[in-house]
């Protein structure tokens, strides 16, 4: 089969960007769509043109790496998928796809598809973990975890960190990732201690990352390769507000947003923090 | 060592209303107190079936009492300046956090109703001033003497010009989505979402915007066919 890819090409955040189509032929229905990527680059190469940036890892649908829109839905048409398991064969010989990067302001551009995501790292830094003592492994079942609860906080645990629930989002909310977190450590025993803390802190650093506010418009549920419920959300909010109430005579540390990369960054390299 | 680059930490207090999380806690709370007027008001209103006496003295039953009327307005009018207030902190935010737009976005898998809720409310914001000069103040009434005390008469009058009637109908339509949203939104706002109870939550909202928002209506179209008069 054959397809007309138009992607949005941005050499980087000063270029401003713009759409290029692409024919591509010989593709074979059983490739995933980054694989068709994968054939265009090299038709670019060999041509002497820059290949399309997009990002990848795992191509197994596990560590969130890939995503981009396709013709207006992230990751595209097929529920559940994430583009490097989205074969070919779902889409129409001949179809014409637009393929755009995340777009929010807290997911800066880097190149073509490609956008920067560290602001979900600095949320889960915030406060998406669990603190334990280091030394010999504990006992694998010293803590008794209900099954309901494993299981909830298992599909919570299921977020593999895309950024679709931001770019399918209306607001640009992350109110899914974060709700996810929250949700998966919350439920079981070993979150409980740090549970308000935990919420007031994403929080605040979501808060910091100039994303949007949820308004419970449920797209992101919709596009969320993992299918994470909009459950995890009312978790959140159920969370930060005790959370607000208990700790209220408590500090938050959130950190900065950062866009730069570590050459040519405008912030200091503090040596007694990083050591 | 490292040598990461390290964004500079900030301390703050932890800080309720600063966060959307909290804004739409608030906005869910006033929206209830809303809500919860919105149906006394229908409920109240569509006594204009029963004739001018009954509504007349329920008209005067309300403000027997100015304490208690003003103490009841006052809840209502602290509770629109702050679901306003954030909303308009949220639509802001929305509205700086997606800079470079996108060449197009598809929606899979949510309400009309959610996506306008920034149309709907100033919408019925400027619905309820002009009912406010309408019915209430009686400053701006077409269609006739405005009689204070005289609740039946000028509705009636009001409702008589056809577009005060289609104004009105219009209006109370987005009241409508507005509340189907936001009757079941205020329970995810507060943190209580379930598997098995949402769904009926859902469609209790549904069920019950419909509900309110007919009441409102028919009594235009009562006014307009003649049916009252
Ligand atoms: S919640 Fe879903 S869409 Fe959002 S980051 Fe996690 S896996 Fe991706
Ligand atoms: S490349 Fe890992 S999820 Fe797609």
């Amino acid at each position: 089969m054959r397809v007309t890819l138009k992607i949005w090409r941005q050499t980087n955040r000063a270029d401003k960007g713009r759409f290029v189509k692409y024919q591509v032929g010989d593709v074979n229905p059983d490739m995933s769509i980054l694989e068709c990527l994968d054939v265009l680059n090299e038709q670019l190469i060999e041509r002497d043109e820059e290949p399309v940036a997009f990002e990848h890892d795992c191509r197994e649908g596990i560590c969130g790496s890939c995503g981009f829109m396709i013709n207006g839905v992230a990751h595209g048409p097929l529920p559940a998928t994430t583009v490097c398991q989205l074969t070919m064969r779902h889409f129409k010989d001949g179809a014409e796809l637009l393929l755009e990067p995340w777009r929010a302001r807290a997911f800066p551009i880097i190149k073509d598809l490609t956008v920067d995501r560290r602001s979900f790292d600095r949320i889960i830094a915030a406060g998406g973990y669990i603190s334990v003592s280091t030394g010999s492994a504990p006992d694998g079942n010293a803590i008794p975890v209900p099954k309901e609860a494993a299981d909830r906080a298992m599909d919570a645990a299921a977020c593999i960190g895309c950024g679709a629930c931001v770019a399918a989002c209306p607001n640009a909310s992350p109110a899914l990732f974060t709700g996810a977190k929250i949700a998966h450590l919350g439920t079981l025993p070993q979150g409980a201690p740090e549970r308000d803390r935990r919420a007031i802190h994403m929080v605040a650093q979501m808060t910091a990352e100039g994303f949007g506010g949820c308004t419970n418009i449920g797209e992101c549920t919709g596009v969320c390769p993992k299918e994470i419920p909009l459950e995890v959300i009312a978790r959140m909010n159920h969370d930060f507000i005790w959370g607000s109430w208990r700790e209220r005579d408590n500090v938050v540390t959130t950190m900065r947003p950062f866009t730069e990369w570590s050459t040519g960054s405008k912030f200091q390299i503090n040596e007694q923090e990083t050591d | 060592m490292a040598t990461t680059v390290v964004g500079a930490r900030e301390i703050q207090p932890a800080r309720f209303w600063a966060s959307t999380n909290g804004k739409k806690a608030v906005m869910a709370v006033t929206g209830f107190i809303l809500l919860l007027f919105v149906i006394g008001h229908v409920l109240g209103n569509l006594q204009v079936f029963e004739g001018p006496a009954q509504l007349n003295a329920y008209g005067r039953y309300l403000r027997a009492v100015p304490e208690i009327l003003w103490a009841v307005r006052i809840v209502l009018i602290v509770s629109v300046v702050l679901h306003i207030w954030a909303s308009i902190a949220l639509a802001t935010r929305k509205m700086q956090a997606r800079p470079v737009g996108y060449a197009n976005r598809e929606n899979v898998s949510s309400s009309y109703a959610s996506r306008t809720m920034y149309w709907s409310g100033p919408i019925i914001l400027a619905f309820v001033i002009y009912h406010l000069l309408h019915l209430t103040a009686g400053v701006v009434h077409p269609g006739g003497q405005f009689i204070e005390g005289d609740v039946y008469h000028n509705v009636v009058a009001g409702f008589s010009v056809w577009w005060v009637s289609a104004w009105y109908i219009f209006s109370m339509i987005l009241v409508g989505f507005h509340l189907r949203h936001g009757i079941w939104s205020m329970f995810q706002s507060i943190g209580f979402n379930h598997p098995r109870h949402t769904p009926i939550l859902k469609k209790a909202a549904l069920v019950l915007a419909l509900a309110i928002s007919l009441g409102y209506i028919s009594i235009p179209v009562a006014v307009m066919t003649g049916l009252i008069k």
